[in-house]
């Protein structure tokens, strides 16, 4: 157990006396692909918003490499190395490609109170790195106002590489890709994950990425968990087959 | 076609002649005058009149000194940094002489303070405020109208011969209302130091809830009450204080309330009885006053209200000061209207060498209504020198130099 | 206060909620909706009492002549604002956010000079409610039988409305828009006219409000201007789209407005506190509590994100070194050729150029709008005449402190404005403006009360205009440049990139409130620093410097430059201060000149002056090559 780079125990949530996520527990280790799926409203975004802070768990632990994070704001989870990306993409709309990857790295560095410098300047070679990893390279001028989708999410995905993540949390990461985006996205994520050993923790609705990606999967059920294990394992869980597989397929 | 390059050669001269003006020839005496034409219409428009009536009637017995006179007016926007502004536009750009004009109390103050530092002339028309010629008074600024405290006291005569003891008081939130109210307070306490004060009311200006604050004075059980409102506050304290029966047995004391600018509007609702100061124009049967008003309503086929004497007195006070002077020398125009005496509409009026304000007067009276219309009745003028504290108490007050 | 005296206190606010909450209700109406900050509400319910007027005169003072003159005044009123959205709004809807508050100031102006031109200046008192002229006794003390109509009315009007959202298909449209515009639009509703209709019910009630007043108030310029702020504030007290919260705060405030009269002046531990002169802000106390408390209001939700129909804003461009050199060398030899007003009128220029880049700076790249940033202006302002006047400082040193002055309010006001977004966050900036506003007004021993401070004139080296104007043009020209450095700095593109995101920004680590409360700081100390050299160049300081005037000529000449460019505010500012010069000296009906060349300006160029011009030169750059 020493090893899980997220540990979470007994997650509790509820919204004006409705459940939305009761008793979860998960662990996920360094390099590994944990893909949490469950059907609308089965509480997997409310389950991601606990882990990086913009939700406060009602009972629970929720331990980054050991240390319990429950309470902290966003901005002191992503400190400790807590990379995320968004179901609807978050980006600096107004920026460039670069800078906004560029703020990233001067947040990460601490240096954005500087009033009289120019913004910019310092980081490129680092950012430039970080497009180039996500395939961005070549449109790192753009502002982000004008990209296409898909394009957003790999930003969003350099953007969260720029802290040297020990964890990343995606949130339907390919959510509103074509199908084959979808797969070559997260192929580049899990080669990313592997080579730096980072744990990622993703939702996601296309059941092909799923299996295809993950190294194993928790399935959320009207907040609970109700199944958990390889890709294999959870085909074969009887329960996801009813409440689950049964039908979205 | 229009190219972009024409749109800026267009613009540039545009630019150009708006900041450089026309240079004209120099042949009339300009006269500037300022004033807050759109915060305070129903006041200004018929002083405007006056004005213009004013500057026909010098120009049409041959001008001063020679020359015929202009008065370049600007609207200053009711804000005393915009005031600073035209005033200094008027004077720069414009030629002008020397400036009159301005309505309230905050924009006369301020305009009084740039003449000083720019040494110039400067006749307030119609600031109220005490402190214009009194404790902010300087050398070069004079005013025309009959001050609030000079209206207040006016007043006091009737108060104190009515021997009230509780008195209630509503004044417009601001320099004017606050200095009547003081005013009002000394000097009242003065003849009948038994007087007490039993509620104050200072509804923001022009924002009065009336129904409260009539039922706040009622709540006192006043005697008597002093109100210095005026314009749409005075409608609606009236209204509201009819309906409520605010002042049934009490006596009433309004500054301004006879003036045809805010007595006209309240038609038949016109409160009977109350003590007011005003203008009964249609009364007023001196030589001097009938000339005005049949000038006045010949060329504008519509009778005067306050401001029209006000702003026709205003430039007869301008050019008086520029024929006694003999020159636009400002230290010869400040010396000629030092001590300056006129005709005006409201009889000979001096501006006091000792604090440069004019002894024009008022007329104090009672409301009657008459044909669904209010009017003054049982009027009486009253020179203004005998309402200004004496000498010693005005030298006490003013700055030296 | 008795008991009899809390009663009719009592119904005396009730009946003052009432049009207020009309009023009120149509403006929430048509936020909600069309998210546009709507100026010209106040204009509409003055237009309602003029119009009411007229048809009373009209019809006779019957009391058939009496009501069916203020539905029809109403109607018409409504009619009025469907012109105003067919023929100004509806094209720049797609302009960016608050542009159309640029129009809508416009149309007050307009409007304002229409009234006066044909009702005249005198004040209008109507008649009284034929049949409901009398008073009634309620515990020995009388009330006018009409305010408990109006108590009365405000209930129904609510009944009507929420039957009206509930239970219609129209009610079902609207609130689905106040939640989230575009989700309307996705469900192929004819916006255009879901708005036009929108604007006509908010404006039948709007002219409602004011032409039931027609008995309790006389039909006067000034209504559009101070109902306006009234109904704002109770709009966000209510919370944005929230019917009944407007119904709450109106009565709310009606109520505590009454009380403050009510009581009057009050002894406490020998302090003398008058609760009368209070009703001069009490609304903007209420409103700051209630803000600083409930960040939606009181009954508000929290906003969809609102996916902006407009496109992105634009990246920035910095200005080149070589074009400001030319410019800065153009200021300067402007004395060298032109006469000493020019001189003057550019001091004005430059002073509210920095006003204007400040205020752009934090509601533009920083993306917090300021409807109160006279504050730190007028502060300024102050601060400078007071040190050099009653602290007897150096007027050099005067002028360089009060800007920290300024500033120091920015931290204790800007600590609470950072907590809230959106409108909101603009409406406790204003309330904070107003708050200060009052205390100066009121502080007659130390600010000089409502006559301001006077005689504070440059030192004697510096008296002389054109020096003014170079010192002006060089502590509002070194002003200008900082910020605009500092908005390519860094701490400027945190900025930028929490209004683009906020999520995004603080999922990177970026303490967003904490660079947006520095941000407040850093632009109220250069408003201050505007106001600082203003007070010195008149001479003297009134409390009109921190205004809503000052406030609103502010956005003004952002949204006239251009919100979206660097150069937009200084052109703005520009070019607002001299059409005013221009325009007032040369027409008698200035204002509705100025405000058909805004509506001309607003139309040609939904983007500002610059932002326009930027396109033109772009489009034209493309036909060429």
């Amino acid at each position: 157990m020493s090893d899980a780079v997220l540990q979470v125990e007994g997650l509790h949530k509820a919204f004006g006396g409705v459940r939305a996520v009761a008793d979860v527990s998960f662990a996920i280790t360094a390099g590994e692909m944990l893909a949490l799926i469950g059907p609308n409203g089965a509480g997997k975004s409310t389950c991601f918003n606990m882990l990086n802070g913009q939700l406060t768990p009602d009972a629970g632990i929720v331990r980054l490499a050991g240390r319990d994070i429950v309470g902290l704001r966003p901005r002191a989870v992503w400190r400790l190395g807590v990379g995320r990306t968004f179901q609807i993409t978050a980006t600096f709309v107004s920026l460039s490609v670069r800078e906004n990857v560029q703020m990233a790295l001067y947040s990460h560095a601490g240096r954005l109170r500087s009033l009289l410098q120019r913004f910019g300047a310092a980081f490129r070679p680092e950012a430039d790195a970080l497009l180039a990893q996500v395939g961005m390279l070549d449109q790192a001028e753009r502002p982000c106002g004008v990209l296409a989708y898909g394009d957003l999410k790999r930003v969003e995905l350099a953007m969260a590489l720029a802290n040297a993540p020990r964890l990343l949390l995606m949130d339907e990461p390919t959510a509103g890709m074509a199908p084959k985006e979808r797969v070559a996205l997260m192929e580049l994520t899990a080669g990313l994950a592997r080579a730096r050993n980072i744990a990622v923790l993703f939702t996601e609705h296309d059941m092909d990425v799923v299996f295809s990606q993950a190294d194993r999967i928790i399935v959320l059920d009207r907040g609970q968990l109700i199944a958990g294990g390889t890709p294999a394992e959870v085909r074969a869980n009887a329960n996801v087959r009813a409440v689950y597989l049964g039908s979205a397929h | 076609m229009l190219t972009r390059n024409h749109l800026l050669a267009g613009t540039a001269a545009l630019v150009a002649l708006s900041l450089f003006g026309t240079a004209g020839a120099q042949t009339p005496i300009k006269i500037g005058e300022l004033n807050s034409y759109k915060v305070f219409p129903a006041f200004l428009e018929p002083y405007k009149k006056g004005i213009e009536l004013a500057v026909e009637e010098v120009n049409a017995a041959g001008g001063a000194l020679g020359r015929k006179i202009e008065v370049v007016s600007r609207d200053d926007n009711g804000n005393p940094g915009d005031a600073v502004r035209v005033a200094e536009e008027l004077l720069s750009r414009e030629g002008a002489s020397f400036l009159i004009g301005t309505f309230p109390s905050n924009v006369g103050l301020a305009v009084a303070d740039f003449a000083k530092q720019r040494k110039v002339l400067f006749i307030a028309a119609e600031p109220l405020t005490d402190k214009i010629v009194w404790d902010s008074g300087n050398a070069y600024t004079f005013r025309l109208r009959t001050s609030t405290y000079m209206q207040t006291a006016m007043l006091i005569p009737d108060a104190a011969k009515l021997n009230k003891k509780r008195w209630a008081i509503v004044y417009p939130n601001y320099e004017y209302g606050q200095s009547a109210t003081a005013a009002f307070k000394k000097l009242l306490k003065e003849k009948q130091p038994d007087v007490e004060f039993v509620v104050e009311q200072a509804p923001p200006l022009g924002k009065i809830d009336a129904g409260a604050v009539a039922q706040a004075l009622a709540d006192a059980k006043p005697d008597a009450i002093f109100s210095s409102l005026f314009g749409a506050d005075l409608a609606k304290f009236v209204r509201e204080g009819q309906t409520r029966g605010l002042f049934k047995g009490v006596e009433v004391f309004n500054l301004l309330a006879g003036e045809p600018e805010y007595l006209d509007p309240l038609k038949e609702e016109a409160p009977e009885g109350w003590y007011v100061t005003g203008y009964p124009w249609s009364e007023i049967k001196t030589p001097e006053h009938t000339k005005f008003l049949n000038a006045y309503q010949a060329k504008f086929k519509d009778y005067p209200r306050l401001g029209s004497v006000v702003g026709y007195a205003t430039v007869m006070s301008a050019v008086e000061a520029i024929k006694k002077a003999g020159s636009l020398d400002q230290d010869k125009l400040i010396a000629a209207a030092s001590g300056l005496k006129l005709m005006t509409p409201f009889g000979m009026v001096e501006y006091r060498p000792i604090d440069h304000q004019s002894t024009m007067g008022a007329y104090v009276g009672r409301i009657g209504v008459k044909d669904g219309k209010g009017y003054m009745k049982d009027w009486r003028f009253v020179d203004g020198k005998d309402a200004l504290p004496s000498d010693a108490e005005v030298l006490k007050m003013r700055p030296k130099n | 206060m008795s008991f009899a005296s809390i009663i009719i206190q009592l119904l005396n606010g009730l009946a003052a909620a009432s049009s207020l909450f009309l009023v009120s209700a149509g403006l929430s109406l048509i936020f909600g909706v069309t998210r546009i900050v709507n100026f010209a509400h106040g204009s509409l319910y003055m237009l309602g009492l003029y119009g009411a007027y007229s048809l009373i005169e009209a019809l006779g003072r019957t009391p058939l002549g009496f009501w069916s003159a203020v539905v029809v005044a109403a109607l018409a009123v409504g009619l009025a604002g469907v012109l105003i959205e067919m023929l100004v709004l509806r094209r720049i809807y797609r302009a960016p956010e608050l542009f159309q508050l640029l129009a809508t100031f416009a149309v007050v102006l307009v409007i304002k000079d229409i009234a006066l031109f044909v009702w005249g200046a005198e004040d209008l008192v109507g008649p009284r409610a034929p049949g409901l002229s009398m008073a009634v006794e309620i515990l020995g003390k009388r009330i006018p039988a009409y305010d408990l109509l109006l108590i009365a009315i405000g209930p129904v009007v609510l009944g009507v409305l929420w039957l009206l959202l509930t239970r219609t298909r129209w009610g079902a449209l609207v609130r689905a828009a106040t939640q989230d515009r575009e989700m309307v639009g996705a469900l192929g509703v004819d916006q255009a006219k879901l708005f036009t209709s929108v604007f006509f019910v908010g404006s039948v009630l709007a002219g409602l409000g004011g032409a039931l007043q027609i008995p309790r108030e006389p039909a006067n310029l000034d209504l559009d201007l101070s109902v306006i702020a009234d109904a704002f504030v109770i709009t966000v007290v209510g919370g944005l789209g929230s019917i009944g919260g407007a119904f709450l705060a109106a009565i709310i405030i009606g109520v505590a407005k009454a009380f403050c009269i009510g009581i009057g002046t009050v002894t406490w531990f020998g302090l003398e506190i008058s609760f009368s002169k209070l009703t001069l802000v009490v609304e903007f106390l209420i409103m700051a509590l209630v803000l600083v408390a409930r960040p939606y209001g009181l009954l508000g939700k929290p906003q969809a994100v609102q996916r902006v129909a407009a496109d992105p804003v634009p990246p920035l461009t910095a200005p080149s070194w070589s074009m400001a050199l030319v410019w800065v060398m153009l200021l300067v030899g402007v004395p060298l050729v032109a006469d000493r007003y020019v001189t003057i009128l550019l001091t004005d220029i430059v002073c509210f150029a920095l006003f204007a880049v400040s205020l752009h700076f934090i509601m533009g790249p920083a993306g917090m709008v300021s409807f109160g940033h006279a504050a730190y202006f007028g502060l300024g302002a102050y601060a400078a005449g007071l040190l050099f006047k009653r602290a007897g400082l150096p007027m050099e040193a005067a002028l360089l402190v009060a800007p920290l002055c300024a500033g120091a309010f920015a931290v204790v006001y800007g600590w609470f404005c950072v907590r809230l977004s959106g409108v909101y966050l603009a409406m406790l900036t204003l309330a904070f403006a107003q708050i200060s506003w009052s205390i100066v007004f009121q502080w007659d021993s130390v600010t000089g009360g409502s006559n301001g401070v006077f005689g504070i004139w440059p030192s004697a080296w510096l008296a002389d205009k054109t020096t003014y104007y170079y010192l002006a043009l060089a502590c509002c020209g070194t002003g200008i440049a900082f910020l605009w450095r500092v908005l390519f700095s860094p701490f400027g593109f945190a900025l930028r990139a929490g209004r683009d995101s906020p999520l995004r920004a603080e999922a990177i680590g970026i303490d967003l409130r904490g660079f947006q409360w520095a941000a407040f700081v850093l632009v109220g100390t250069l408003a201050g620093l505007a106001g600082s050299v203003y007070a010195f160049s008149k001479g003297s300081i009134s409390p009109s410097t921190i205004s809503i005037g000052q406030s609103t000529d502010g956005l003004i000449m952002v949204l006239l430059g251009g919100v979206e460019t660097l150069t937009g505010p200084v052109v703005g500012a520009a070019i607002y201060t001299w059409l005013r010069d221009v325009v007032a000296r040369h027409t008698e009906f200035w204002r509705a000149v100025m405000g058909g060349v805004i509506l001309l300006i607003v139309l040609l160029f939904p983007q500002g002056l610059v932002g326009g011009l930027k396109a033109l030169v772009f489009r034209w750059q493309e036909r060429q090559a």
